[in-house]
């Protein structure tokens, strides 16, 4: 075979390498929804939110020198509902200092929304503008963010947690941040 | 009981699909009329039956019928009318049926027009297009159902998603299939073509009228597209380079070039492998882009719901379909004789430089539109590249494409004047010195990229004129001369002018977003916002009560100076069934220029966030798209593309190159 009639194979092998990332893209486990958080080991973004069910406001100099998760959340939201057995557990079993934002949310449905499912934070802060939420660059309630002992961000997690995750990342990462 | 009727309509549909590819393949093979002739009235019936159970789809969600499980999950009894049956093709599973449809109306006009062409291609085409309806049929009986009831029916259905109720996006869809789908017409002429082993300059003649069509229908989809993107999303930003929009805008860059190459094998009888090339490719790129768009592969705002199921089918649809059309080529393009040799300045120069050109621009939005898929299988960080990427590759490429627009066309067969053509040009280039410094003046030396962009387009639109001018002898003859020539002028050359001309036009508009001003607030009750010389006056707001939704209306007036220059009134629209809230902008225009505003959150304390932006030229990006798209129906009506004359050259075979225009 000649160079010149190699040529005219060149479509079809450039078209089954594709075909063979497309067929890579199909397979279980690769989700496109992943998205990693461009704020990972930077500082959290400061906020100064006021508190639900106190008069005491959320900021986030409140955090500073401890390991905290954050919790986006909303009373409309309906994963944050899945969410809340796991969030309780956590909480209950006081493995990690959890702290929720009540994204774009009316108080008082707030308040009915945790006396509902129970309440597994510390101190909720309220963001009703989404502010925050913008700041830390949230996709969509709920969201959790780690964030360490300098207040940096070290994890992010977008949609509910379960409690896959809590033992295949957030366990792993109380190690790792409770070691450095 | 009617759905029931569709659902049979469509088996029936792939049964005689199967039949077509059967009847019309051996036919050609043997040379047999009547095994040809019957393969073509499948061709019919196949449209017939699909076209059936299309109307009983539209039926079902005309009468609301809930018992049918896609009725019930894409509409509701609360819905205007035209939304109602618009959301047959808001979806996965009813915009599959559209898309087979569509594949079956080109199937059928091709049947129709068939006397005009060599029976056995004519055979091979309905074969070969029989072969992917027969794909994606047996594809929405398996994966994607729409005939499927709900036992118990639903009370209610669940709503179209707000966002897709509106006139804009009603039609896109249909205009954008029309595009996509009628690629698959000169696909499978080149599909033939390797299969009889050869390309002609009557091949693509008869290949041309088609790709003009879906050409047609692409560009004015794409400028529907974008016009809603504009109105609706509330940022007044018309193009995102969204995977689903690149998904839009590759076939179109394919078919662009396609569009050209096919003149340079009609005329010259030159570059046929790549042309055959370029026609498969085209339709693979649609084909990629409804795989893009169902499969889940890419994160886009416009992605249908996930099945990884119905991924792997339409994979295995593309493997056969692409994958079997460029094994093929492989097998059969050296086969194909290279015809007359040309200098590199001429009009075939010209035409291979647009080849080259747009096909690396469709080469650079791929890639950009897969890289996050391509990085990630290499163990690479996740992301996805944006307008930056694309800004700083595909303007670049586009330019001189842009620039060369204008000369190409003076430019003649087998070997062109360079000198000569430029200075036939030379009103151009005044229009270009005159447009710079008219921007410059009003926009009071505003960003040097958009100036040099409106010069860049008073370049390609008055080399367009000029060109014209040049060929009806425009003050160089008598005035009967001119009016003679100019009425004999081929519709094709219209055509060209026009569609040039057009894309003139949506390159200033392109170029003119650089002058906007914009001016983001929070506004009480009577507050006057400065905008780009105007005042925008907070008049009022209140409660208004839609179909399905209900709205805050803002109520602004316009006003220049002291004199009332326009109402506007956006809304903030909350659909209560989805608990979603979409923005419907205000936009006041006056074809020059757009005023935009957009309704945002209420702070509770009385003021709202208004987004406000004064667009110069932005109408004339949509403007342009249709001129084009009106370009290509004109050339569409040129008289060589009848019926009669290609009959009539079809007995006699291919012409000797160069003779077909006047």
């Amino acid at each position: 075979m000649t160079w010149r009639r190699a040529l005219y194979f060149l479509p079809l092998v450039a078209f089954l390498a594709l075909a063979a990332y497309f067929l890579r893209g199909l397979a279980p486990g690769y989700d496109p929804q992943v998205l990693p958080s461009v704020l990972i080991d930077k500082p959290a973004p400061t906020f100064d939110l006021a508190g639900l069910k106190s008069a005491t406001p959320l900021t986030n100099r409140d955090f500073a020198g401890e390991i905290v998760f954050v919790n986006f959340f909303a009373s409309w939201c309906a994963p944050c509902r899945g969410e809340s057995p796991v969030l309780m557990d956590l909480s209950r079993r006081n493995v990690i200092q959890l702290y929720g934002i009540d994204y774009k949310d009316k108080p008082e449905d707030a308040i009915k929304f945790l006396q509902e499912f129970g309440d597994p934070y510390r101190r909720i802060g309220v963001d009703e503008s989404g502010r925050t939420a913008i700041n830390f660059g949230v996709y969509g309630v709920p969201e959790t963010y780690a964030i360490d002992r300098a207040g940096r961000i070290r994890w992010r997690h977008v949609g509910p947690l379960t409690t896959q995750v809590v033992q295949t990342e957030i366990m792993p990462l109380l190690k790792r941040l409770g070691a450095s | 009981m009617i759905i029931e009727l569709g659902h049979f309509a469509l088996i029936l549909a792939l049964a005689v699909a199967m039949l077509q590819a059967g009847l019309s393949l051996t036919g050609a093979a043997r040379s047999d009329p009547n095994l040809m002739a019957a393969g073509r009235l499948a061709a019919l019936a196949q449209f017939a039956l699909i076209a059936l159970a299309f109307a009983t789809l539209i039926h079902a969600y005309f009468v609301s019928d809930f018992s049918v499980a896609n009725v019930a999950e894409n509409s509701s009894t609360t819905k205007p009318l035209l939304y109602k049956l618009t959301s047959v093709w808001g979806n996965h599973e009813g915009s599959m049926v559209l898309w087979v449809l569509i594949l079956a109306l080109y199937g059928a006009a091709v049947a129709w027009f068939g006397d005009a062409m060599p029976p056995r291609l004519c055979a091979r085409v309905l074969g070969v297009k029989a072969l992917i309806a027969i794909g994606f049929l047996v594809f929405i009986l398996l994966t994607s159902n729409p005939f499927l009831r709900l036992s118990p029916a639903a009370e209610n259905g669940m709503g179209l998603n707000p966002i897709l109720q509106d006139p804009g996006l009603a039609f896109h869809p249909p205009f954008l299939y029309l595009g996509y789908v009628g690629n698959s017409v000169a696909f499978a002429f080149a599909v033939a073509a390797l299969i009889e082993g050869r390309v002609d300059a009557a091949w693509a003649r008869w290949v041309r009228p088609w790709t003009l069509a879906s050409w047609c229908c692409l560009t004015l989809g794409i400028a529907m597209g974008s016009w809603w993107a504009y109105y609706t999303l509330g940022w007044g930003g018309w193009w995102f380079w969204d995977p689903v929009e690149n998904a839009s805008l590759m076939p179109w860059l394919a078919g662009t070039a396609l569009l050209h190459s096919a003149i340079v094998v009609e005329r010259r009888d030159t570059l046929k492998s790549w042309t055959v090339l370029l026609a498969i490719l085209t339709f693979s790129l649609s084909l990629v882009g409804t795989f893009l768009v169902r499969s889940g592969v890419l994160t886009s705002v416009h992605a249908f719901a996930l099945d990884p199921r119905r991924g792997v089918f339409i994979l295995v649809l593309l493997f056969i379909a692409i994958g079997g059309s460029l094994a093929l080529y492989a097998w059969r393009a050296p086969a194909l004789e290279p015809g007359g040799i040309f200098a590199p300045v001429s009009r075939e120069g010209a035409l291979l430089l647009n080849n080259l050109i747009l096909a690396s621009c469709c080469a650079t939005v791929f890639i950009g539109t897969l890289y996050p898929l391509f990085l990630d299988a290499v163990g690479g960080p996740k992301l996805s590249v944006g307008y930056p990427f694309f800004d700083r590759t595909f303007v670049p490429l586009m330019i001189p494409l842009l620039i060369a627009i204008g000369i190409g066309p003076l430019l003649a067969w087998k070997r062109g004047d360079l000198l000569g053509a430029l200075q036939r040009l030379w009103a151009a280039f005044a229009a270009v010195i005159v447009a710079m410094l008219i921007a410059l003046y009003l926009s009071h030396g505003g960003p040097v990229l958009s100036v040099l962009g409106i010069g860049l387009a008073a370049w390609m639109g008055a080399a367009a004129l000029v060109e014209f001018a040049d060929r009806v002898r425009l003050f160089r003859a008598p005035w009967a001369e001119v009016a003679r020539r100019a009425l004999t002028q081929p519709r094709a050359s219209y055509g060209m002018t026009l569609a040039h001309f057009g894309l003139a036009v949506t390159v200033a508009g392109i170029a003119a977003s650089g002058f906007q001003q914009q001016s983001i607030a929070l506004v009480h009750l009577g507050d006057a916002l400065p905008v780009a010389g105007y005042t925008l006056r907070f008049d009022g707001i209140g409660k208004h009560e839609g179909v399905n939704y209900t709205a805050d209306r803002a109520e602004f007036t316009l006003l220049s100076g002291s004199r009332v220059v326009g109402q506007l009134a956006p809304e903030r629209r909350f659909f209560p069934l989805q608990q979603q809230t979409v923005s419907k902008t205000a936009i006041h225009t006056n074809f020059f220029a757009d005023f935009y505003l957009a309704l945002g959150d209420p702070d509770g304390k009385g003021g709202w966030a208004v987004r406000a932006y004064w667009k110069p030229l932005v109408p004339f990006i949509w403007i342009g798209g249709v001129i084009m798209a009106f370009g290509g129906a004109v050339s569409l009506s040129d008289r060589r593309w009848r019926v009669g004359i290609a009959a009539r050259r079809a007995v006699k075979g291919a012409l000797p190159a160069g003779r077909s225009r006047a």
